[in-house]
């Protein structure tokens, strides 16, 4: 299987990150030797295995659902590249 | 003052402890030195000046029961370290200040250690060379023009050069192991769930854990005491009962049973590796350790399987950068342009090739042909260990299939750039403890690593193993200072 141009346009897309031609053709060089490596995984038959989601032996712990005010939206918006002391800003989406 | 730095984190802070060294002394040893090891560019951000008003205010009114006393530590700059700048080495991060501090850098500051900065990494962690770093590449102490290795590249740089007693680092598939390799320290990447990784910036969650680096194996294990806590911050943390790691320390290791995996005989391997590793095998023995040759017969699916699942958490987790919230953001027409041109700009191109991987195998119709295949494979490695752990207590092997590189040999070609990672990435799928011991130099004189695989949650019997073997070994680093002007 090999990747072509118009899949790293869809996966570009779908990953959010704006691919320009040039970039587009080497990351096709790229991902098309990272996966005949990974493809070595095909020649293992795996139909009656269980998937390994988690190593960790253990399930969730529960804990009271209490509501913690820790009244710090200042410091929340202050990492933020646009805000108006309130909100995050963003360019406008409804018309 | 190099006799300070100079000195192990267990000798200094039994010196701070008898009065012979004030914390100011030694914080202010660590700056200097650090100050004249620009070159190394092991630091990210600095705080020399903070650290060492903390060190005034810490001998004004010394607690001397704590575990690290008045002792001065740089992190990697992968953890949140609160009101101090933490990038992850990405560009996307370059302005970000945290508002809290993760779990594990509290826990060391609560032992009184001392912030001197921010370390060095690749880019969000991904990387066998700290060459993924946008603050640029950090150089080996062991010579000019080496890769330190990575991801924790700044942090083994920084304890082999020694600009900082001891660190922290963090290990996806190898970060920890092969640096300290690299750069012939000790590195130890315990068992999922053993460190919380609250505050620690993702990049596979199912992977990732946080880990002591340092001089020796002593200094390693009283680190690996203090950040191995319960946290019910993160959901994943293990509630298990933790050693006094450095207390029971022993060199006694008699009868200990170590397997010998033949998969890990790979093909082009140089022969200083396979040498060293008989000589480890004879050290092991000449401990009083019984040597079993095992098999680990899914180790060759290793590398792959993770190249699946590392880069597909990751595109998950790092989804959060969208240039809203916070950290860098681009210019767009609107919204969807300028996440794109957010993410275009502000990751590098590691980040987006892994980004585009996980992506990839996430998205429909190819989920179930390589993320649930991935998973399953996992599985199976998992259950190689498991079989294998029925034999033997612990595993040796080498740490990394070659020496460290020149800067720039690996960059351009990014699967032989993952194949350093051959030795390493196993022991994260399955989830257990592994340490990393300079056992060796090449023909060189590049320090050469052997790593020590335990059973999940056995990290006391590892470091048990790599503190036997440390004595017979007995490794010296040639660390010539050659960056000092």
């Amino acid at each position: 299987m090999s990747i072509d141009l118009k899949t790293i346009k869809h996966i570009s897309k779908l990953s959010r990150i704006s691919v320009d031609e040039k970039k587009a053709e080497k990351l096709a060089g790229d991902l098309n030797s990272i996966f005949k490596f990974i493809e070595k995984l095909n020649e293992l038959n795996t139909d009656n295995v269980e998937p390994l989601t988690s190593v960790a032996e253990t399930t969730l712990k529960f804990r009271s659902d209490e509501v913690k005010n820790q009244n710090i939206r200042e410091q929340i918006i202050k990492n933020s590249p646009e805000d108006n002391e309130d909100f995050f800003v963003v360019p406008k989406v409804v018309e | 003052m190099s006799d300070i730095t100079s000195q192990s984190l267990t000798s200094l802070v039994k010196n701070i402890k008898e009065k012979n060294l004030s914390s100011e002394e030694v914080t202010k040893a660590f700056v200097d030195r650090s100050e004249k090891s620009k070159e190394l560019n092991s630091y990210i951000t600095e705080d020399f000046s903070n650290a060492i008003d903390k060190s005034k205010k810490f001998d004004e009114k010394p607690n001397l029961d704590l575990k690290l006393p008045g002792v001065p530590m740089a992190v990697k700059d992968l953890f949140c370290t609160k009101d101090i700048r933490t990038t992850a080495g990405s560009k996307i991060l370059e302005n970000f200040v945290p508002t809290y501090e993760s779990t594990v850098t509290q826990n060391i500051w609560n032992e009184g250690a001392i912030l001197l900065g921010k370390l060095n990494c690749d880019e969000f962690a991904m990387g066998s060379s700290n060459e993924t770093s946008f603050y640029g590449n950090v150089q080996n102490p062991i010579d000019k023009g080496l890769v330190p290795g990575g991801s924790s590249g700044g942090s083994a740089a920084a304890v082999s050069g020694q600009l900082t007693p001891i660190t922290i680092g963090t290990d996806t598939g190898g970060s920890i192991r092969q640096p300290a390799s690299f750069t012939g320290t000790v590195g130890l990447k315990p068992t999922y769930g053993s460190c919380s990784r609250y505050g620690i910036v993702a990049f596979a969650s199912s992977l990732d854990q946080a880990g002591p680096m340092s001089q020796n194996v002593e200094d390693c294990a009283l680190l690996q005491e203090v950040i191995s806590t319960y946290d019910n911050k993160d959901s994943t943390s293990i509630d298990f009962k933790r050693g006094q790691y450095s207390k029971d320390l022993t060199k006694d290791i008699k009868g200990k049973k170590i397997g010998i995996p033949k998969e890990y005989r790979v093909e082009g391997m140089p022969k200083e590796i396979e040498e060293l590793w008989k000589k480890g095998i004879e050290y092991a023995k000449d401990c009083g350790a019984e040597i079993i040759d095992i098999s680990l017969p899914n180790t060759s699916y290793a590398l792959p399987t993770y190249y699946i699942v590392a880069p597909a958490e990751a595109s998950s987790n790092l989804a959060r950068y969208d240039g809203v919230k916070y950290g860098f953001r681009a210019k767009g027409e609107n919204l969807t342009d300028m996440y794109e041109k957010t993410r275009s700009e502000g990751f590098g191109a590691e980040v987006q090739r892994r980004i585009m991987i996980g992506t990839y195998v996430l998205s429909s119709g190819y989920y179930d042909a390589y993320y649930l295949k991935a998973q399953k494979v996992r599985k199976l490695i998992k259950n190689d260990f498991d079989e294998a752990y029925k034999k033997v207590d612990a595993i040796l092997t080498p740490s990394t299939p070659s020496s460290a590189f020149k800067i720039g040999e690996k960059k351009n070609d990014p699967v032989s750039m993952y194949l350093n990672d051959i030795f390493t990435v196993p022991v994260n799928l399955a989830g257990l403890p592994a340490i990393s011991i300079p056992a060796g130099l090449d023909a060189t004189g590049y320090p050469l690593g052997l790593q020590i695989i335990g059973k999940a949650f056995q990290e006391q019997e590892i470091l048990n193993l790599a503190y036997a073997m440390e004595d017979k070994i007995s490794f010296k680093n040639k660390i010539t200072d050659w960056w000092i002007k």
